[in-house]
């Protein structure tokens, strides 16, 4: 296993060596200490590496990912995952806000709570927060599932198109177009799944499911008076 | 963007390090606000009956000798003072209207950065590395601390346009975030008497907690109001003279993150500037939920809860 230590080299110096593995892989495991809150770190990698962070990360941690497995052995700043494309992202700690924003596939776990927009204009990605979510998240999401095992904050799912959200515990309230929709044995399938790849040990059955009302998805001629 | 920090001491064991544990905090948010800085210092504090001025002039032959003497033979009471470069800070048993008096008739262009009893507030244009190093930063002492790395935004670069804004005795604000109705709210606290120095939005909100909290309120109930009358996004730190408070609008768009320990409390914009605190590995850290109000006073917490 390869180590860096951020103490002694830059951030990029470490993502220029892991982004090196995407041409050749010669080492698959990597582990990065000293992260102290540090920017960007292993953001736009393209390989099948396993990166461990050991401590607190910053901003766009594991940013645009693929492939790439990154743990992060702390909590983590505003966008993590940001448009991640596949891969995975574990947070052992808490995430700032909008994790996994606009990201297009692969999973995000985040073992301890998410703040806002967790999920904002998530376009694939699958996210399970072990804890709560702050308020709209998966605003605008587009395509995904985002499994929240504590309560959800306020305006849950806000204008959201076609994303899936399960909730374990309460809804502080529904964004706009967003409404609770029954469980049928298929999303009981899919959340047990998801759990699972998680690693989160929880009942898929107590879960509620909310998704698109889809109201907002045409312009409606009859709403110009209102302009 | 701006960047603000906080650091209050719960082990008084601590207090001659305040400013050698607080300078890499305030360091780490240079690339957030690099065109000023400025912390306001708690501690030093005067007797009851007596009250600290920080001066400061932006002219470096300023003659400060010349004012002191000036004040001293014209003030009803007692006077000792230090300068400390481009400031100076005065106790004295006179009272605050002979003193502001005096300036204003014969050094207009000094500025009062704050009033109080403990609170020292030191600011200044240039890289945030400068501010600290022109005043010395890392070897002063004291119980908390609270500082501003700015990205104007609001209002000109200025040694008075930089954070943070003291308008009532020991209370100064840092902010980082835009408020959108400062200008309104300015003109109904100047009608309750408050006195502005700038066209900064961060100062109408430090005006505004100040007259809450001369109406009576606590600093928790002033921060609580704060919620409903400052349009616009925030993420504040505040300090009184034995307090101090961290609040984000309901939207929370600025970011903040708390760290506590048996130690301290610390409060950065983002976690970096936490990392190297003592302790800070097995630190309780969070980031502040949106519309809460989060004070410590006299070392004892209390996390208030509002409505929103």
């Amino acid at each position: 296993m390869k180590h860096i230590s951020l103490a002694e080299h830059s951030v990029r110096e470490l993502n220029q060596l892991l982004h090196d593995q995407a041409r050749e892989l010669t080492e698959p495991a990597w582990r990065v200490s000293d992260p102290d809150g540090r920017h960007a770190i292993a953001a736009g990698l393209d390989q099948d590496l396993s990166v461990d962070i050991e401590g607190h990360a910053g901003y766009y941690c594991a940013g645009m990912n693929q492939k790439a497995t990154v743990t992060v052995h702390g909590t983590v700043g505003v966008g993590v995952a940001e448009n991640m494309m596949s891969g995975m992202v574990r947070v052992k700690g808490n995430a700032s806000q909008s994790g996994g924003a606009t990201a297009h596939g692969g999973l995000l776990v985040i073992e301890g709570d998410a703040s806002a927009r967790c999920g904002i204009s998530m376009k694939g990605v699958d996210i399970v927060v072990g804890g709560n979510v702050g308020h709209m998240s998966a605003f605008m999401g587009q395509a995904g599932r985002l499994v929240v095992c504590g309560d959800a904050g306020d305006a849950l799912g806000d204008s959201l198109y076609e994303a899936r959200i399960y909730v374990r515990g309460k809804v502080a309230s529904l964004g706009a177009d967003c409404i609770e929709k029954d469980m049928r044995p298929e999303h009981l399938e899919e959340l047990a799944a998801l759990l699972e790849q998680a690693g989160i040990d929880a009942d898929p059955k107590v879960f509620r499911r909310y998704g698109s009302a889809r109201q907002l998805y045409n312009f409606k001629v009859d709403n110009t008076d209102a302009y | 963007m701006c960047g603000i920090v906080g650091l209050y001491l719960k082990d008084a064991g601590l207090e001659s390090r305040l400013g050698a544990l607080f300078e890499p905090m305030l360091l780490s948010m240079s690339d957030r606000g690099p065109d000023s800085a400025g912390f306001a210092i708690y501690g030093d504090e005067v007797a009851a009956g007596n009250i600290k001025f920080t001066l400061q002039n932006e002219d470096p032959a300023h003659d400060w000798d010349g004012l002191m003497q000036g004040l001293r033979s014209t003030l009803d009471g007692k006077l000792d003072w230090f300068r400390n470069t481009s400031a100076a800070v005065v106790k004295t048993s006179a009272d605050e209207t002979s003193v502001r008096d005096y300036l204003a008739a014969h050094s207009p262009d000094t500025r009062v950065m704050s009033v109080g009893r403990s609170i020292e507030i030191l600011k200044g244009v240039g890289h945030p590395r400068l501010v600290a190093e022109r005043f010395s930063l890392s070897g002063m002492a004291g119980s908390h601390i609270i500082g501003h790395t700015r990205m104007a935004t609001e209002s000109a670069v200025t040694m008075s346009g930089s954070h943070p804004f003291s308008t009532g005795h020991d209370l100064c604000l840092v902010h980082n975030g835009s408020l959108s109705n400062h200008n309104q709210l300015r003109r109904e606290l100047v009608r309750h008497g408050l006195r502005f120095e700038t066209e900064n939005d961060s100062e109408v909100a430090a005006g505004y907690l100040t007259w809450r909290m001369r109406e009576g309120a606590s600093l928790s109930e002033a921060l609580r109001s704060a919620i409903d009358d400052l349009d616009g996004f925030y993420t504040f730190t505040v300090g009184t003279r034995h307090g101090f408070a961290v609040l984000r609008d309901p939207i929370a768009c600025k970011p903040a993150v708390l760290a506590e320990t048996e130690q301290f409390v610390a409060m950065a914009s983002e976690y970096r500037a936490l990392a190297r605190l003592p302790g800070i590995a097995n630190a309780k850290v969070w980031e502040p939920e949106p519309g809460k109000v989060y004070v410590w006073e006299h070392s004892a917490r209390h996390v208030e809860e509002t409505g929103t």
